[in-house]
This record gives structure tokens, C-alpha cells and sequence, in this order.
């Protein structure tokens, strides 16, 4: 899919400026940038829930004219009510909803396979749980698993190391690194340093979107991207840079 | 009790309870799981502005409440999507409208409104034949409704954005509930009345809302709660003559106390260390 010189905001006010992006279908982007700097702006134009002010947005194979668009997407973990009443395997199955429509119900064969997908993600155990009995890291297991079920050609994460364990954290990039070999995937993170070695590419997004088509970047190639945030380099021994771009 | 089923008002009183308990039981799991009980309180009480609006054109005040609280429900979430007011004071706006019209209209109203009283308290065992054939009709087609797209209702009640993210339509699917919380407030005002309806709506399901959460175990269990609470109510306020609407209140909110004290002593129990894992065994 790409996007062709995008303006994108809201009430008319652009946060986002120009920004043209690629995306292919090995791709693993790693979104990074300032808070309010755009970063669930352009989620939301990629996703095509807003609508872009300025320039064009094309999915390409990414549309089927059967099933739609094929993309998973994990959403903010702040977006989500912990209290509602809806248990784990329901989240899964809820994600084959957009492919079957509103009347079809879930059949067994769909049913066997949530659960093999919960499985696959070492929460089986869990199916009759509520939403609100699951800790932050299965909670983010179930909503990869509704995200994935149907298989998409596209994965966007939104930040989804928010609230979970480290160990998680090493888990669900091993799992990414290996859903990639099925399809793209797109992770905003404001913690760029543990994803360095798993993502592709990195985009930098402070109204403007800039593309660095390594998964190496240096301090000094994020200040010419206009793009202040923290910096962790893994030499001998990881620390943090903590010096900011100055705008 | 036998005795009482030879009266007609108290069969009469005996369907509204079946059919209140589907309703309310139903649409107030919905209610209570997206977090909108103040909009449904205001939606209630604007209804009194169509109750008033009944009483001057001299029509059933009931249809005059069907009309103003669909209206005034889609109308706080129109203006609540696309103008510059917070959703909830739009709701307080709405909230007092209706009720300050209301009470205009039965002034200008020549004559005494008979009745007032039951619309705003309640008066389950005045409920008329053709009160019961709204009520049958709105459980009907909300057991429908419920049955045939439940999986898309719970969809966009849990993650609206996902929902939109794929295009479901997410805006007519939540007009449709929010047309049918209001029916439901209409039709029954007659049993707990304006002012204790939003209880109906409430305390049933959050009594369920303890043993279970799922969706789907919290509506079954919101109408056996309800069912019970409702009749208990009713049977109470024949035995020692107190209005029935208020002592359904009471029942509930009984229910409610024992369930949650009976919890509460269960997970204290220094006896059963694995209550937290019963609970939601049984749930």
C-alpha cells in the first residue's frame, strides 16, 4: 500500500504534513516520534478511519474485493474498556467479524480455530476469562489474537509494550519477527531501543514522515529528521543518550 | 397468592413483570456494559416532555413519550457527534428540557391530569391490556434483534474504533439501540415510573455483573434477577399496602445488598483460600 503526499488532522488542522510512505509486504516498520507528533494520526490514515485532507491513500493488494481490507491492528491498550463484560475467546472470534458480515455466525470450524490461535499464543488456558480477570500482557496476547486470526497482509501495532512484562515484551517480538515472514507489519513505539534488532525500518514521524530505510539510526540522523526523542545504542554496554534535538 | 391470580389487574401485573424484566434486563446489560446509564437517565426524564405533550393534544401520553425520547436519545447523540457540547452536558440539556416542557404543557392543559402521579412513580397493577401489547411487542422484537446481531452489538460495544476501522456500521447499529433503550423506557414507565425507572436498568445488572463477565450470562442472569426482584416487589407492596414502584426499588436494591455482602464474606472466609478461583469458576 502507499500514501502519496498526505495532509491529515482534525477540524481542518493538519498534523501531519506531505507524508508519502511504502509499504511492501516483507516490511517491519518501527514508528517512532514525539508524543503529538503524529504518530496515531498517520495510524489512523493508514488504518482508513480518517480521512486524509490532502493527497492520496492507496491499498493496492492490500483490498480484497472479498474480504475487505486485510489488516490486523492492536489498538492503544488505553483505548480499550477493562470492564466490559466480554471474555477472551469471544475478543478472538470477534476479530473474523469484519470478513464474515453482519449475520454469519461462528461456526465450530472458526471457534477451533480461535482457540488453536490462543494456543499458538500460549493463552488457551484462558478462553472463559473475562477481559478485566487477565493481566496486562495475556490481555495483549488476546488482542494480537483477534488481530491476526484472519490472517492479514498488514499488522499495526500501536504501541503495544505499554503495561506489559519484559518477558512478554521478548515474546511478542520473537512472535512478530516471525508473523513477518506472512505479513507486513507497522509497531509505534515510543521505546525505540528494544525493537532495533527486530524491525526492518524505521519511520519518524513529527508532522513530517521521515523514512530510514535501515534499522540503524544514529542521533545525529534523527536530529535532521526534526525528530527529538530518547536514543538507547546498543554498543558494548546499552545506555541511554538523553540529549534532545533542539527544534 | 393462588387467590390473587383471579384478578385481572394482577395477572396484568404478573405479564408487565415478565416482560419489564426482559426488556430492562436486556437493554440495561447493554446500558450498563457501554457506561451510558446517564444518558439513559436523561433520555427518561425527557420523556416526560412527550408525557405532557399526551396530556395537551389529548392523545395517549405514552405514544407522546415514545416519540420525544427516540428523538430526544438520537438527538443527544447527533449533536453530541458533530457540535462543540460534551456528550454529557448535552445530556443534562436534554435531561431538563423535557421535563421543563412537561410540566408546561399539564399547566397549559386545562382541567386535573389524572394519572400524573403513575407516569412519574409507577403503578404496576394499572397496566392496561393494550400496555401490555406495547411491552409484548418491544420484547419481541428486541429478543430478535438481540438474537440475530448480537455478535456485531457486542463487537462495537467493545472497540467502536476496530469496528470502524472496518467498516461495520457502527453509527446506524448504535442509533438502533439507542432508538430501543428508549422504547423500553417508555414502556415501562407505567411499572416503576420516571423517576425509579433508571433502577430497572441498573441494579439487576450490576448484581449479575458480579458473577459473571460475559455479555451474554450477564443479560440471562440481569432478566432472572430482575424477574425476581420485580415480583418480590410487587407481592411486598400488596401484602403491606406501600406504592409498588418503590418497593420494587427496594427489593433490588435488597437483592443487591445480599448478594454483594454474601460475596464479600465468601472472599473474606479464612476457611476457602481459593474463592477468587470459584468465582469465576462459577461465573
Amino acid at each position: 500500500m502507499e500514501l502519496q503526499s498526505v495532509d491529515a488532522g482534525y477540524s481542518g488542522r493538519a498534523v501531519i504534513k506531505d507524508a508519502s510512505l511504502e509499504i511492501w509486504s516483507d516490511d517491519f516498520i518501527g514508528v517512532i516520534g514525539p508524543n503529538g507528533g503524529g504518530k496515531t494520526t498517520l495510524l489512523k490514515v493508514i488504518l482508513g478511519v480518517l480521512k486524509p485532507l490532502k493527497g492520496r491513500l492507496m491499498y493496492h493488494d492490500l483490498f480484497d474485493p472479498g474480504q475487505g481490507k486485510r489488516i490486523g491492528y492492536l489498538p492503544q491498550f488505553s483505548m480499550v474498556d477493562r470492564k466490559f463484560p466480554i471474555s477472551a475467546l469471544e475478543v478472538v472470534l470477534s476479530g473474523l467479524m469484519p470478513r464474515h458480515g453482519l449475520f454469519r455466525k461462528y461456526t465450530r470450524k472458526d471457534k477451533e480455530k480461535a482457540r488453536q490461535m490462543m494456543r499458538k499464543m500460549g493463552i488457551a488456558h484462558l478462553e472463559n476469562k473475562g477481559i478485566g480477570e487477565l493481566s496486562g500482557g495475556q490481555m495483549q496476547r488476546v488482542f494480537l489474537g483477534r488481530a491476526i486470526i484472519t490472517s492479514p497482509k498488514l499488522l499495526i501495532l500501536d504501541e503495544p509494550n505499554t503495561f506489559v512484562d519484559n518477558r512478554f515484551e521478548g515474546e511478542l517480538y520473537e512472535l512478530l519477527r516471525q508473523l513477518n515472514n506472512e505479513m507486513a507489519i507497522i509497531l509505534v513505539t515510543h521505546d525505540l531501543g528494544t525493537i532495533t534488532p527486530y524491525v526492518k525500518t524505521i519511520a519518524c514521524v513529527n508532522q513530517e514522515v521521515h523514512y530510514h530505510k535501515s534499522n540503524v539510526i544514529t542521533e545525529k540522523q534523527l536530529s535532521a529528521y526534526n525528530c527529538p526523542i530518547q536514543l538507547i545504542t546498543h554498543g558494548e554496554v546499552p545506555h541511554t543518550v538523553l540529549k534532545k534535538h533542539q527544534k | 397468592m393462588t387467590d390473587l391470580l383471579q384478578y385481572d389487574f394482577f395477572v396484568h401485573a404478573l405479564w408487565a413483570s415478565l416482560f419489564t424484566s426482559i426488556t430492562c434486563g436486556i437493554i440495561g446489560t447493554y446500558i450498563v456494559s457501554n457506561r451510558i446509564v446517564f444518558l439513559s437517565g436523561g433520555i427518561t426524564h425527557s420523556s416526560f416532555g412527550g408525557i405532557g405533550l399526551g396530556y395537551f393534544l389529548g392523545i395517549n401520553p405514552l405514544i407522546g413519550a415514545a416519540g420525544f425520547s427516540v428523538l430526544s436519545g438520537l438527538g443527544i447523540e447527533y449533536f453530541s457527534r458533530t457540535g462543540k457540547v460534551r456528550h454529557d452536558s448535552m445530556i443534562g440539556i436534554w435531561w431538563s428540557f423535557g421535563m421543563a416542557l412537561g410540566i408546561i404543557f399539564i399547566y397549559l392543559t386545562p382541567g386535573y391530569a389524572p394519572n400524573l402521579m403513575t407516569y412519574l412513580f409507577g403503578s404496576i397493577l394499572t397496566v392496561s391490556t393494550s400496555d401490555l401489547l406495547y411491552m409484548g411487542i418491544l420484547t419481541l422484537v428486541i429478543l430478535l434483534f438481540f438474537i440475530f446481531f448480537f455478535r456485531i452489538i457486542l463487537f462495537i460495544s467493545f472497540d467502536e474504533e476496530y469496528a470502524r476501522v472496518f467498516s461495520m456500521p457502527v453509527i446506524g447499529m448504535k442509533n438502533i439501540l439507542i432508538a430501543l433503550v428508549a422504547l423500553t423506557i417508555v414502556v415501562n414507565i407505567k411499572v416503576v415510573g420516571i423517576i425509579l425507572l433508571i433502577s430497572l436498568l441498573t441494579i439487576p445488572q450490576s448484581i449479575a455483573n458480579q458473577f459473571t463477565s460475559v455479555f451474554r450470562k450477564m443479560m440471562v442472569l440481569s432478566v432472572v434477577i430482575s424477574l425476581i426482584g420485580v415480583i418480590s416487589g410487587l407481592l411486598v407492596s400488596y401484602q403491606i399496602e406501600i406504592p409498588s414502584g418503590a418497593s420494587i426499588i427496594f427489593a433490588l436494591i435488597v437483592l443487591f445488598g445480599l448478594t454483594r455482602g454474601s460475596l464479600f464474606l465468601r472472599n473474606r472466609l479464612p476457611l476457602n483460600s481459593r474463592t477468587e478461583k470459584n468465582r469465576t469458576n462459577t461465573a
